[in-house]
This record gives structure tokens, C-alpha cells and sequence, in this order.
């Protein structure tokens, strides 16, 4: 077993322990951290499928995180409560409009990939805001969280569990894909297009894929924040959403299997550290990016782990 | 005669007013060695370039196999059979000099939609690309990352990957290309019973090596060809002494 397997062990650990921890001591203020920790994670693992793996640096992945988040104000609205439809809605209704928006995209590289996936989310938050039926500037709320079969989703354990559950899941199919031979030819066209289309391989499909994929699994994290905060909100489509969730990777490790959970962990808590000391957090969060980029290329994991194994 | 893999008529190609290809025609029979030679400028990568797909020729025919291949994809053409191998390395850096042969394997089997079943543990894709490591003398470098090869051991995970494909036909652009003469030697024995397997079209600076292994060989210059024929024929062609062999012998 190599290092970086038990160190996502220990990761994956923590992040479960903390939330008993914070109880058996009367905070249950921190079952929430951890659970925002969760779902922050959940939607990187989304982009990392997308950047990490593919090499596609989306600039517009809160489109996919909001409509989520849209999907559950607005199907509890009307008296859909289950979480499991309203997830399975947001990640078809996420994988179609990735799918035309990615289409168009793919046919870019480089800055013009990372602009029009720029554009498309903003299109997408602009007529959000302005639609009434959507809430507008105001967002939306839920009156309850919504519902999990044979759950009580209103205790914080219980609906960090879920959100913890599903993060489970979402590394496994990470893993998966990542060792299957859509994962190399993904990893290949990353490496050099070149080679993959003088192997036979078809760069375009390939990529399509794996954006739709990743938007899916993004757009469900969104709606677990929107039961989270039982409110939905038109920032959750913003660009600095999606600049978050790229910081989120970078921060723990670029196509690294765990990176998005070390990524979002170290962001929710300076957030909660630094934020309580002063609002420009993010100058700090500026210079720990920073630093990661010059000192740590790999990102938490590179540090503590060492450089990426591919068989 | 037999019918020709692939064949080229009057291809042609300029940039601007450069004629890069002018009036090209040749043809790549079942079991031969074709060798393009010609000086630097002369538009041999151009032309490999145009029979590869990745840059489209202003007129003129490319049959590959029967088929007219000129409208297709990079990706169709490697699909119907025709392996590239590059003049500088084109590999995959970060994956290990099996990965980059399994991928070869892979595409050629045509399944890169499976989204579950790991790779590694997939005996038979493993199998064949040790296969073709083990045929390369690469065997005992299967886990090294591509990044920490030597460039001899590159040039010749190259042509690895070029077997992983099992093509129909092969375009080497200058396989010896930075080899030492030891290397260029081993090479050049390893291809000459490669021409069983599929016909090879030869781009080759190494005079050794070409002389050694063409049936045939064309002379490029300047975009035209200046003589065809047997490795005999082109040593005793004056012109093509003028040209690029330079001072008799």
C-alpha cells in the first residue's frame, strides 16, 4: 500500500470522526463545518474529474453547482421533497446543459476554453436572477430540509452522514473511472492530443463525456447546499463559485483522488479561522494559493504524499 | 504486381507560393521497405504530415487499403491502420512505458467507452503490450514514467506503440533520429523483419540505414521527386548525386 493510500485513509477518517467529536462535546455548530466540508468536497470531485483527469480548466462549474441547488428549492416547492429525485433531476437537467454547453466549449482549448465555460455560466446566472419564478436577486428558500427515506435529514449527524455518504461514493466513481480505459484516454488526451488522435482515439467524445459526468456529480453537491442552508442563492452560480471550487483542487491536488477533500477541509477552515478574525480572509487564502502553486505544484496531497503513481 | 497499400497521386501542396508538395505521386506495395529521402526543406515531414491526415493537401489523391482516405480524420485513418511514428517523441510523459503501449492496445481494439473495469488488472491488454515492450527490448522498463526514459529508449517505445496499433502500414519519420550508431544498427535489423508484418514508409537521414533496409527509394527535392527506383538505381542516378548524396563515391 503507498503512502497517499493511508494518508486518504486518515482523510477520510477525520473528516467522518469530526462531527461525533464535536457533538460528544456540546458544539454542534461544527457538525455543519464538517458537513459544508462534505458537500464543498463533493462538488471538486466533480471538477476534478473534469481539470484533474481531463486537463479542462472550467471556469463554469457553479452553473452545474446552482442548477443543483435550483433543483431542490424548486422541486420541494412543489411538494417533491425526496432527496434522491431532486438529485437525480438536478444531475439529468446538470448533464444536459453540460452537454450542449460542453459541445461548443470542447471545440477550445486553452484561455478560450476556460472564457466560453466563463460565459455559459454567466448566461445561465444572469437569466436566473432576472426570472421572478426562480426568486431573482433574492434566491430561494426551503421551508424544511428535504426528505431521505427512512432518515430524519433535520439532525445535523444524520444529514452530515448523507452529504458524507455521497462523497464516498463520488471518490469510488472517481477511482473507477480513473482506472478504466475511458480514465486513459481521458489522461492521454491531457498528456498530448497528438498522440491520442494518431492512436485512433477520438479526442472530442472522450472529453464531452467526462465534462457531462463531471457536471453531474457537481450538480449534486449543489443541492445538498441548498438543504444545507435551506435557501438557495443566486451566488451559487456566480464565478466566484467557480473560482472557489477551482482553488478547492488546486489547493489539495490536481487529479489526485483525495485532493478535492484535503482542498475543501483546508478552505472551510481558514474560511471559519480567518474569517472570524477579519472579512479579507481571502487575501490569506491568496497567499496559501500562492504558495501552493510556487512551492507545492501537486497541491496537500504532493506535499505530504509525493509525486503522482501511474502503474 | 501486387496492389499497393497506400498510394499517393499528384499530390500537391503549397504554402502561400512555396510548393511544399508538387505533384507527389508514389505507392507503399505489400512487404517493402519505401524509403523518402531528400535534404532538409525538402518537404518529406510535410508530406508524411498530408498521408497522416493533419494537414490537407490542396490536390491530389491519398488510397489507403482501396480507400480514399484524403477527407478523413487523423483518428479515422490510425483507425483504418496506418501507425505514425514521430521525428520528435510524441508519447505520453506521465504514464509508464507499458500505459503509453496499453493505450495502443486499447485504441486499436476500439473500446476506449469503458467506464468501469480497471486496466491494470486486464490481463490480456497487459499481455499484449508487454508483448510488443518485450519485442522492443523495453520489457524491463515497463513501469518507468515515459518522463525518466532515456532518448534511445523513447525512440524506440515509439515504435512499441506503433506495433500496439497492429497496423496495415507504418510511417516511421526518421525512427534513427538521435540514436547512437550502435542503436541505429539494432534498429535497422529490428526493422528489416518488420516489413513482414506491414509495409513500412521510411523517412531517414542515416544513408546506412536506408541503403540497408529500402527496396525502393524516392528522392525528394523541393517538393518534387527527382528519381525512383532500387537502392542501386539511386546511387547511379547523377542528379540525385547532385542533389543530396553529394561528391561521388
Amino acid at each position: 500500500m503507498t503512502r497517499e493510500f493511508w494518508i486518504n485513509g486518515v482523510l477520510a477518517l477525520l473528516l467522518l470522526a469530526a462531527p461525533f467529536i464535536a457533538l460528544a462535546f456540546g458544539e454542534s455548530f461544527y457538525v455543519t463545518l464538517a458537513t459544508r466540508v462534505a458537500i464543498l468536497a463533493l462538488a471538486a470531485v466533480g471538477l476534478n474529474l473534469a481539470l484533474g483527469l481531463g486537463g479542462l480548466v472550467s471556469f463554469g462549474h457553479a452553473a452545474f453547482f446552482g442548477i443543483g441547488g435550483y433543483a431542490a428549492g424548486l422541486l420541494a416547492a412543489e411538494g417533491l421533497a425526496s432527496m434522491p429525485l431532486i438529485w437525480l433531476v438536478g444531475a439529468v437537467v446538470a448533464g444536459l446543459v453540460a452537454l450542449a454547453t460542453g459541445a461548443v466549449s470542447l471545440r477550445t482549448s486553452g484561455v478560450y476554453f476556460i472564457m466560453i465555460t466563463l460565459a455559459f455560466a454567466q448566461m445561465i446566472y444572469y437569466f436566473v436572477i432576472s426570472w421572478p419564478t426562480l426568486g431573482g436577486e433574492d434566491g430561494l428558500s426551503l421551508a424544511l430540509r428535504n426528505e431521505f427515506p427512512f432518515v430524519n435529514t433535520l439532525k445535523p449527524l444524520n444529514f452530515f452522514l448523507i452529504a458524507y455518504g455521497l462523497l464516498l461514493l463520488a471518490l469510488f466513481v472517481f477511482a473507477r473511472l480513473r482506472a478504466s480505459r475511458f480514465g486513459a484516454a481521458l489522461e492521454g488526451a491531457r498528456q498530448n492530443e497528438t498522440r491520442l488522435a494518431s492512436l485512433g482515439i477520438e479526442v472530442f467524445p472522450v472529453r464531452l463525456w467526462a465534462f457531462v459526468l463531471s457536471a453531474m456529480i457537481t450538480s449534486v453537491a449543489g443541492a445538498l447546499y441548498a438543504d444545507l442552508n435551506r435557501f438557495v442563492s443566486p451566488s451559487m452560480l456566480s464565478w466566484h463559485m467557480s473560482g472557489e471550487l477551482i482553488v478547492i483542487v488546486l489547493l489539495g491536488g490536481v487529479g489526485r483522488l483525495f485532493g478535492p477533500v484535503a482542498g475543501a477541509a483546508v478552505f472551510v477552515l481558514l474560511e471559519f479561522a480567518l474569517g472570524g478574525l477579519t472579512e479579507r480572509w481571502q487575501l490569506f487564502l491568496g497567499l496559501i494559493l500562492l504558495g501552493t502553486v510556487l512551492f507545492a505544484r501537486g497541491g496537500l496531497l504532493a506535499l505530504f504524499a509525493g509525486k503522482a503513481r501511474h502503474g | 504486381m501486387a496492389e499497393p497499400v497506400l498510394a499517393l497521386s499528384d499530390l500537391a501542396k503549397s504554402f502561400g507560393a512555396l510548393k511544399v508538395t508538387d505533384d507527389v505521386s508514389l505507392d507503399l506495395r505489400p512487404g517493402e521497405v519505401h524509403a523518402l529521402i531528400g535534404p532538409n526543406g525538402a518537404g518529406k515531414s510535410t508530406l508524411i504530415h498530408q498521408i497522416a491526415g493533419s494537414l490537407r493537401p490542396d490536390a491530389g489523391e491519398i488510397r489507403f487499403l482501396g480507400h480514399d482516405v484524403g477527407q478523413l480524420s487523423v483518428a479515422k485513418r490510425a483507425r483504418l491502420g496506418l501507425a505514425r511514428s514521430f521525428q520528435v517523441s510524441s508519447l505520453l510523459l506521465d504514464f509508464s512505458a507499458l500505459r503509453n503501449v496499453m493505450l495502443a492496445v486499447q485504441a486499436r481494439q476500439g473500446s476506449s467507452f469503458n467506464f468501469w473495469h480497471p486496466v491494470m488488472t486486464d490481463r490480456e491488454l497487459r499481455d499484449r503490450a508487454m508483448a510488443m515492450l518485450e519485442r522492443v527490448g523495453l520489457a524491463g522498463r515497463a513501469q518507468v514514467a515515459v518522463g525518466a526514459l532515456s532518448h534511445g529508449e523513447r525512440r524506440r517505445l515509439e515504435i512499441a506503440v506503433a506495433l500496439g496499433l497492429e497496423p496495415k502500414a507504418f510511417l516511421l519519420d526518421e525512427p534513427m533520429a538521435g540514436m547512437g550508431p550502435e542503436g541505429s544498427k539494432e534498429l535497422t535489423r529490428f526493422l528489416d523483419g518488420l516489413r513482414q508484418e506491414a509495409p513500412i514508409l521510411l523517412i531517414e537521414h542515416d544513408m546506412d540505414a536506408v541503403f540497408a533496409l529500402a527496396d525502393r527509394i524516392s528522392v525528394l527535392f523541393y517538393g518534387r521527386i527527382i528519381a525512383s527506383g532500387s537502392p542501386a538505381e539511386i546511387r547511379a542516378d547523377a542528379e540525385v548525386r547532385k542533389a543530396y548524396l553529394g561528391e561521388p563515391q
